[in-house]
C-alpha cells in the first residue's frame, strides 16, 4: 500500500512538471488583422462583404465621397 | 490599395473640437490622452487659423524608426499602428513625431506613463477585428466596420477630411478649384510657392 502511494505520487510529481507554462519573454509584435475582413461585432455597416477586400474598398470609397459637398448637393463638378 | 490619409482645411475649421470629441467618446479615451486635438495660430486675432491635429500616419513615419522595441507597423492601407504588449512606454516616439501624436496615460498612482497610445485611424490594433480586447487597448475598429475615422465623418464643417489619400485630396482640390482659390489658401503657398515668387534654383515647380 505505501509503496503504491508513493509511486503514485512520484508520477503526480514527475506530470507536474507537463502544467508548466513557458515563460519566455515574446518581443515577436503581431501583424493585426486586414480590416477589409470585417469585424466581429453587430456595427458592421450594411452593403458591403466581409472578407471581399475589392467590397471593402468601394464601401470606403462610396463612404469618403460622403464627405465631399458637391456629391452630396449634386453643385459644382 | 487605399492609402488612409487625413488633411485639414483651415479655411473651414471653425474650432468647435467636435473632432477631438468624437474620437474621445468613440474610443472612450481617458482623461489626460488627446489622440486629437485642435490647435489655433494667432488665437484671438483676426484671420486666427485652427487646424486638427493627430497621428498622421506617416509613410516614412520617425516614430517606427526610433522605436527601440519595434513595437510599430503599417497595415496595407497605410495605417501606422502599434503593439501595446511590446510597447515599453519609454517616449522616444514622442520626441521623434512632429505632430505631438504619441500620448501617455498619466493616471497611475505615481504618474506612472504607462503605455503609449494615439490616433489609430479608428483601425484598432493587432488584436481580432471589433473585439473586446482590442476595443480595451485601442478602441473602436472602424474600418473593419466599413466606416472611416469618426473624427472626419462627425467634421461639421467638413473641414477635417479622412479617407483614401487619393480620394481625400481630390475633394479638397476640387473645393478650392470650384471656389476660384489657388495660392492664396492657408498653408498652400507654403507647399507649393505664391505666384511671382522666386524659387530657389534646383526646386521643382
Amino acid at each position: 500500500m505505501t509503496r503504491w502511494v508513493l509511486a503514485l505520487g512520484g508520477a503526480a510529481l514527475c506530470l507536474a512538471g507537463c502544467g508548466d507554462k513557458a515563460q519566455v519573454l515574446d518581443h515577436s509584435k503581431k501583424a493585426g488583422e486586414a480590416s477589409w475582413k470585417g469585424a466581429k461585432n453587430a456595427y458592421v455597416e450594411p452593403g458591403w462583404k466581409a472578407g471581399d477586400q475589392k467590397s471593402w474598398e468601394q464601401q470606403v470609397h462610396n463612404r469618403a465621397q460622403a464627405q465631399n459637398e458637391y456629391t452630396r448637393t449634386g453643385g459644382a463638378k | 490599395m487605399a492609402r488612409m490619409k487625413f488633411i485639414c482645411d483651415a479655411e473651414r475649421c471653425i474650432e468647435c473640437n467636435g473632432c477631438t470629441t468624437a474620437c474621445k467618446a468613440e474610443h472612450d479615451v481617458p482623461w489626460g490622452v488627446n489622440r486629437r486635438r485642435v490647435v489655433t495660430l494667432d488665437d484671438g486675432i483676426p484671420g486666427e487659423k485652427s487646424i486638427s491635429v493627430a497621428c498622421m500616419h506617416c509613410s516614412d513615419a520617425p516614430c517606427m524608426a526610433v522605436c527601440p522595441v519595434d513595437c510599430f507597423y503599417r497595415t496595407d492601407d497605410g495605417v501606422v499602428l502599434h503593439d501595446k504588449d511590446v510597447c515599453i512606454g519609454c517616449g522616444y516616439c514622442s520626441y521623434a513625431c512632429p505632430f505631438g501624436a504619441p500620448q501617455f496615460p498619466s493616471n497611475g498612482t505615481f504618474g506612472l506613463r504607462g503605455k503609449m497610445d494615439k490616433c489609430t485611424f479608428c483601425a484598432g490594433g493587432p488584436e481580432e477585428n471589433g473585439s473586446e480586447a482590442e476595443y480595451e487597448k485601442y478602441g473602436r475598429n472602424r474600418l473593419a466596420e466599413g466606416k472611416l475615422p469618426a473624427c472626419a465623418e462627425m467634421c461639421s464643417t467638413k473641414a477635417l477630411l479622412g479617407g483614401d489619400g487619393d480620394v481625400v485630396a481630390d475633394i479638397f482640390r476640387t473645393r478650392v478649384m470650384t471656389r476660384n482659390k489657388g495660392s492664396e489658401v492657408w498653408g498652400w503657398g507654403t507647399a507649393y510657392g505664391k505666384p511671382g515668387e522666386n524659387k530657389p534654383e534646383g526646386s521643382k515647380s
